[in-house]
């Protein structure tokens, strides 16, 4: 089967502290609030612990987007760790972006425990996003593909 | 190799119906490391932690995991059974097939295949995973109030009878918070200063309590049973311990302009003032705004009048450093500012007052002596019209989502009180719907309509428009009768909806605990754990959780003192093992970690390593596992990579991230 033929079913992986935008997460569950199955959540203590070295593995192994989400500016957990990540972020998206790794496929949301519609309409809005853009292509090691 | 066991839940038909539990079973067979795979109705009842324990036993489980609810809901649960079990509890992890998959997804076979993922995901982890010892951390027996209205002062003395140390920090210059601002109590009718002021008495009594007024909370720091908080004691221009609360001062102060914050500006104070006359403590502060010595310099008169030599113009904030191992927070609510609300024409004619207003009008105590009248030209009102949902149940921008809940009682209770006390008056009440969900409430409303005669009507107010001779026109509408109501009016009340004390946003970043849209605190679980944060050692008390009236507010105020005793009567804590550790081959002690580390966790030693027969003296940071909170900010600060998060290492989340794009 030739991969022209196949219908794409993207993978996301979006990375979601365990204070506010997992719980957002299990908010949007609880509130049966839908968005693709295409997105599957890691739980991190904070969007701090996100490592670019986890972003760049996700896109090696085959990834179609990233997301990243972690409470808001001022709000975080641990007072601070979302600022360290808003510039982790800023910066090592302008250098996929750079490589052909598409701005759209990255993104950095703040969701807080609350705001399970704003998950919802997150997940949403990003995989449509993603849909539009089709395979990624640029970073993928191919022998990850089928 | 790990021996890992996978239990896939059915949670009733909640996880069952869109995932193919079977399948996940079957699929988690092929997984490397999983020798052991079943499912289950309940994973979390009784009958499904033993089927986890047994195949601990038998099977010789080294891992677990559990395809079930969110981790953030039973993780303990499993930790802990597999505990007993005697199998190390963070060898357990959670894949999310509930919340995170079979709730939002509707199609079975899309369901099943996110399911088999996220069960891949968290085997990849588990296989990963290390025994984790938790550590202990001591518990400073003493807790802080922030707030002291009545859900602070019931905190506090619940806190304190048990035998602990309280503290209670009020920004005001008195403890008494808004119940001491209201007449009379629904659905009693009792009044509220009878009520209040003996607890208020009892509390500044209490040989467990300290209160610090015309205070506040200026930084927090540290974390569960060990808090570090700097308190601000404003400066209040009075010795506290030289006072002896005459109140010669307030008789003779020159300057007594300013609006009195108490009687919500309806009268002034002087610049030296209590807020009411049975405020506690009963010492007076100097309003520095307001006050002719501070503005010009000139003046003094307070200082010579006062006997006991209390007047300090010198003094200055005074900082106190405090530890404490539980905080509540108890910061109440305010009413929204009316400026949106123009067509109730609230800023045109002082006969438009808010509820709160009104109940400083009928006050003995307050601007007009406990008589009704109107405040523009003090005549005796012989139409009243009552707006509900000011601001409440507001579906765009302009006021807030939720429902108020106190207005309909309090409403009713202001008909009542009038009806009572001046049978000649007219009471009209426009409402939506009265909403009476409490014990006795429904009776009272019935007894407002059918004793008292008090007019409802189903509909909404659309203008209150000021006429030329001083009345009010109101232009509403009867849902019921379909018809357009134009009715004149010598006063408006506003049902003004309430919401949290502004500061709270402020005190929320302090103490890291989260907050909703509409600045309510948010609650650890909305059922289960109704008065506590998700921040651990933060408690909840009455209205910044969430609307609620007076013996709501005591019940949930005992509810947060029960869950700080609890806190308070242990001597140790366990602590998070998830903290993070330095590789001693690879750290270069570059000090990068310990700039981002926000609980100053890491410090630097030198030690001999060897590394691959070379012996030598380097410098190496050491995580301090009690202050580390486990954020993980240093493990991708550090350039070489040594430093890294036990439970969440970076080969476990690359595991789950192979897992996932696999």
């Amino acid at each position: 089967m030739s991969l022209e033929n196949k219908e794409f079913k993207p993978k996301i992986v979006a990375f979601c502290c365990n204070w506010c935008s997992y719980a957002g997460a299990d908010l949007a569950g609880s509130s049966r609030l839908s968005y693709p199955a295409d997105v599957k959540i890691i739980r991190v203590p904070c969007s701090c612990r996100v490592n670019p070295m986890f972003i760049l593995r996700a896109f090696e192994k085959g990834a179609d987007g990233v997301i990243m989400c972690g409470c808001h500016p001022g709000d975080c957990h641990y007072s601070t760790g979302n600022y360290y990540a808003r510039r982790r972020m800023t910066l090592l998206f302008s250098m996929l972006d750079y490589i052909g790794v598409e701005n759209g496929r990255t993104r950095v949301e703040w969701v807080s425990a609350a705001e399970g519609v704003k998950f919802s309409e997150t997940m949403n809005s990003f995989v449509e996003k993603i849909y539009s853009l089709g395979e990624n292509v640029r970073l993928g090691d191919l022998r990850c593909k089928n | 190799m790990q021996r890992i066991g996978v239990f896939v839940c059915h949670c009733g038909s909640n996880i069952a119906a869109t995932v193919d539990v079977k399948k996940v079973v079957e699929m988690a067979q092929m997984e490397p490391g999983v020798v052991h795979a079943e499912d289950y109705q309940y994973m979390c009842s009784e009958a499904g932690q033993a089927k986890i324990a047994a195949a601990i036993h038998e099977k010789g489980l080294t891992g677990v995991v559990v395809c079930s609810c969110s981790p953030r809901m039973h993780e303990t649960t499993f930790r802990k059974a597999a505990e007993r079990a005697g199998l190390n509890p963070y060898m357990v992890e959670i894949a999310n097939i509930r919340e995170h998959c079979s709730w939002i997804h509707k199609d079975m076979e899309e369901g099943t295949k996110k399911a088999v993922i996220l069960m891949r995901a968290a085997v990849a982890k588990v296989n990963l995973n290390a025994p984790l010892q938790a550590g202990e951390s001591r518990v400073t027996k003493r807790a802080l109030v922030i707030g002291g209205g009545i859900a602070g002062i019931q905190t506090a003395l619940d806190i304190a009878d048990a035998g602990y140390e309280v503290d209670i920090v009020e920004k005001t210059p008195s403890i008494g918070g808004r119940m001491s601002q209201l007449d009379k109590t629904f659905p009693t009718l009792d009044c509220s200063a009878c009520i209040l002021t003996p607890k208020m008495v009892e509390a500044a009594a209490h040989d467990k309590i300290k209160i610090y007024t015309y205070s506040e909370v200026d930084k927090v720091s540290g974390f569960v049973g060990d808090f570090t908080v700097d308190i601000r004691k404003k400066a209040r221009s009075v010795d506290m311990d030289k006072c002896t609360g005459c109140g010669v001062c307030q008789e003779k102060c020159p300057s007594k302009k300013a609006p009195s914050e108490f009687n919500r500006g309806l009268n002034t104070r002087s610049a030296i003032y209590t807020p009411f006359a049975q405020a506690i403590p009963n010492v007076p502060v100097i309003d520095r705004e307001a006050c002719i010595k501070f503005k010009t310099g000139k003046c003094g008169l307070c200082s010579k009048v006062c006997q006991a030599g209390a007047i300090d113009y010198e003094q200055k904030d005074e900082i106190v450093t405090e530890k404490y191992g539980a905080i509540v927070v108890a910061t109440g609510f305010d009413t929204i500012n009316l400026e949106k609300y123009d067509e109730y024409a609230y800023s045109q004619s002082k006969d438009v007052i808010t509820s709160l207003e009104l109940e400083r009008v009928m006050n003995a105590a307050g601007p007009t002596h406990g008589h009704l009248e109107r405040l523009s030209d003090g005549k005796a009102p012989k139409e009243i019209v009552f707006i509900q949902c000011v601001g409440s149940r507001c579906s765009d921008d302009r006021g807030k989502p939720y429902c108020s809940k106190i207005c309909c009682m309090y409403t009713a209770k202001h008909a009542m009180l009038i009806r009572d006390k001046y049978p000649d008056v007219n009471v009209t009440v426009f409402y939506i719907d009265v909403r009476t969900p409490g014990k006795n409430f429904d009776e009272f409303y019935r007894r407002a309509v059918e004793q008292y005669g008090v007019n409802y009507i189903k509909g909404q107010v659309g203008k209150v428009i000021p006429q030329p001779d001083g009345k009010l026109l109101v232009q509403g509408s009867d849902l019921l009768d379909n018809r357009q109501i134009l009715k004149e009016a010598d006063m408006v009340v506003l049902a003004t909806a309430i919401e949290p004390n502004p500061d709270v946003r402020k005190i929320a970043t302090m103490l890291t605990a989260s907050i909703d849209t509409n600045n309510f605190l948010t609650e650890a679980h909305a059922k289960l754990r109704p008065v506590e944060s998700p921040t651990a050692g933060i408690f909840l008390s009455g209205v910044c959780q969430g609307p609620k009236d007076i013996p709501e507010t005591v019940a949930q105020a005992g509810a947060a003192a029960v869950k700080a005793i609890g806190l308070l009567a242990k001597d140790k804590l366990m602590t998070n093992p998830c903290t993070a550790q330095a590789d001693i081959l690879l750290c270069n002690g570059c000090s990068t970690c310990e700039n981002v580390c926000p609980y100053g966790a890491i410090t630097y030693e030198d030690k001999e390593v060897n590394d691959h027969g070379i012996r030598e003296t380097r410098r190496i940071a050491v995580v301090n596992n009690a202050l580390c909170q486990g954020c993980g900010a240093c493990t991708v600060a550090c350039p070489s990579g040594a430093m890294d998060l036990q439970g969440f290492s970076n080969r476990q989340i690359i595991a789950e991230v192979d897992a996932i794009c696999r």
